[in-house]
């Protein structure tokens, strides 16, 4: 590759994927629209991760459910809104070039062997379970906290694709390194980490919660330090490459990320402040930081916190 | 005073104003909605029901502003019963906004209904900067017209500047906007042209804008769950209206696939406008 390539020394691999660049697109943000995916890997973003999607279409929760609570820091409870399997298949039926990995969603097995059989045959690098959402009941994190549930889902999404599959975990009633380890020996490739955090607000004016459903998932700012302390245990812990996610609002972010022990690193609701523009603009940071260490690639610093 | 946008006001509804059976304008007090550009838009929150996007009314009192509501689903129909004295929170003003350059000397607004809102904020930041607006407002038929009277006012009373159409004659000419658009311009020429109204409509407008070389620009409404360019919800081919719209102009327009075709449910499945 050329030296004036803008992802020179920026290339990585995570199990069988191999991504130009180590940012990536969290799940639920921008994540419905194909034309948003291809704008997003114009402005050189690694991957695109999309909006968990589920054997039906869902509404999700009246508003509010998304609010910022200052210091870049969100509130969410989208209700995992999404169009389903089959308009969503046909939305990215004409994808050839886009790094995607699709994100699902389900309450069994059942579920999410039919979407992945729907799903295979397109052109995408794998999927992200999603076990982790915090504000949905039957889905998410209430399967998370059930290790059996976790095996078999992994197992039987195991059983319908060769193709990379990661497991996205958050901090929920089980500890994170115990999921991780249970979705890693159920067949998975690569653990995503972290999710939201169940959180909420409320406004002293009215005395009422803000969001409709009244608790939510805390993201942002806020969250990066219990997301690195995530990425770090798991990757100490555990043989499988880790894409962190959490909080992540400019290139030392990515760059702490990695040295916790992620092979790449997602940015979610601060893009909404930045625009799509900010994978431009972190990807040329990263750059010039390997450069001016003197690396040959970015990659050479996954996991280097854990030598001290 | 409130300075980050995103910070949420709570404010108190100090008058409403029935347009018509189905419309109404609520006045409340907050700086920031005060001085929103035209195109802009607040999310509101109807305590407890939704949060709904809204284009900001002007209101001639220091620091006041409104929004008008035409009742249709949960949020609407929820924020159209309020009264005053009800509070309600809001956020913004967020998104873009028309461009009135210095060197326009006639523009041509054309829309109708709530898309008026828009609209009427920009005749009266026109009018402050000595543009002189030729205002179209069209409705199906007479009980749907309203703002006549505060469209009036702001371009000052010249009564060939206010032109008012319906589709089945009941009031002003016969005839759709568009229409009546295709005839003012063949007497006069515009700088630019600023629609905003039903999306087909729009289409039209920005269409014959094409046609005749003149540069259009339209304020675009989606469904919205964040407005702050997360959730991707009311996203328009490659674009959102929340952050990189309100406002696109004609030349963007007539490159989407979306425009005047589909726009996207709450599921974010693409439904098709027929
Ligand atoms: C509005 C919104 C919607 C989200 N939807 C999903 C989702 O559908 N699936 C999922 O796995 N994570 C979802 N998330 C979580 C993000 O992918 C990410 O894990 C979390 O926001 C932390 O990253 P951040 O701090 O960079 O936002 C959502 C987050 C937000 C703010
Ligand atoms: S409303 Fe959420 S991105 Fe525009």
């Amino acid at each position: 590759m050329d030296i004036n390539d803008k992802n020179y020394n920026l290339s990585v691999e995570i199990d069988k994927i191999h991504l130009r660049n180590p940012t990536m697109l969290a799940s639920g943000i921008l994540g419905i629209s194909q034309s948003i995916f291809e704008r997003l890997y114009k402005e050189n973003v690694g991957a695109v991760v999309t909006k968990s999607i589920s054997v039906n279409p869902m509404k999700g929760y009246p508003n509010p459910t998304v609010i910022s609570i200052g210091g870049g820091s969100y509130l969410n409870a989208v209700g995992l809104s999404n169009p389903g399997v089959d308009a969503f298949s046909k939305e990215l039926s004409k994808n050839k070039k886009i790094p995607i990995m699709i994100s699902l969603v389900g309450s069994s097995e059942k579920e999410f062997s039919r979407m992945v059989k729907v799903f295979d045959s397109l052109s995408i690098l794998g999927y992200e379970i999603n076990l982790s959402c915090p504000h949905v009941s039957k889905m998410g994190m209430e399967v998370g906290d059930d290790p059996e549930a976790v095996n078999k889902i992994v197992k039987t999404v195991r059983m319908n694709t060769t193709k990379p599959i990661s497991v996205k975990v958050g901090v929920g009633s089980i500890d994170v390194v115990e999921l991780a380890r249970v979705a890693i020996d159920a067949g998975a490739n690569i653990i995503t980490a972290i999710n939201t955090l169940r959180a909420m607000t409320i406004d002293i004016e009215t005395m009422m919660p803000i969001l409709s459903n009244r608790v939510g998932g805390l993201s942002g700012t806020a969250i990066k330090p219990i997301g690195v302390r995530c990425v770090y245990e798991i990757s100490k812990n555990i043989k499988a490459p880790v894409i962190g996610c959490g909080g992540v609002s400019s290139w030392q972010d990515i760059i702490e990320y990695m040295m916790a022990g992620a092979s790449a690193v997602q940015i979610g609701s601060v893009l909404g402040s930045n625009g799509p523009k900010i994978f431009n603009r972190i990807t040329k940071d990263l750059k010039n930081y390997v450069e001016k260490k003197g690396m040959k690639n970015i990659s050479e610093i996954v996991g280097i916190a854990h030598k001290y | 005073m409130p300075t980050n946008i995103d910070n949420r006001r709570i404010v108190r509804i100090e008058q409403t104003i029935v347009e018509t059976p189905t419309v109404k304008t609520l006045v409340f007090k907050d700086s920031l909605s005060h001085t929103a550009k035209p195109g802009q838009f607040l999310m509101i929150w109807i305590p407890r029901i939704e949060e709904i996007p809204m284009s900001v009314m002007i209101n001639s009192k220091d620091g006041y502003a409104a929004v008008t509501i035409r009742k249709s689903g949960v949020g609407s129909t929820a924020l159209f019963e309020r009264k005053t004295g009800d509070l309600v929170g809001l956020r913004g003003p967020y998104g873009n906004s028309y461009t009135l350059k210095k060197s326009y000397k006639k523009i041509l607004i054309a829309g109708g209904g709530t898309g008026l809102v828009p609209l009427l904020r920009l005749a009266s930041y026109a009018q402050k900067l000595k543009i002189q607006s030729t205002v179209i407002i069209g409705a199906r038929t007479k009980g749907e017209v309203f703002f006549e009277n505060i469209a009036r006012k702001i371009i000052q009373d010249n009564d060939s500047s206010l032109k008012i159409c319906t589709d089945d004659g009941s009031y002003g000419i016969r005839g759709t906007t568009v229409e009546l658009m295709s005839k003012v311009l063949h007497e006069n020429t515009f700088d630019c042209v600023f629609t905003c109204g039903p999306e087909l409509m729009m289409r039209k407008v920005v269409d014959l804008s094409n046609e005749n070389s003149i540069p259009v620009e339209a304020s675009l409404e989606r469904y919205m769950k964040c407005g702050i360019g997360i959730c991707g919800s009311c996203c328009l081919d490659a674009s959102l209206v929340c952050q990189d719209g309100t406002v696109f102009s004609g030349r963007q327009l007539s490159k989407m696939l979306d425009f005047g075709n589909s726009y996207r449910d709450k599921d974010g499945q693409r439904i098709n406008y027929s």
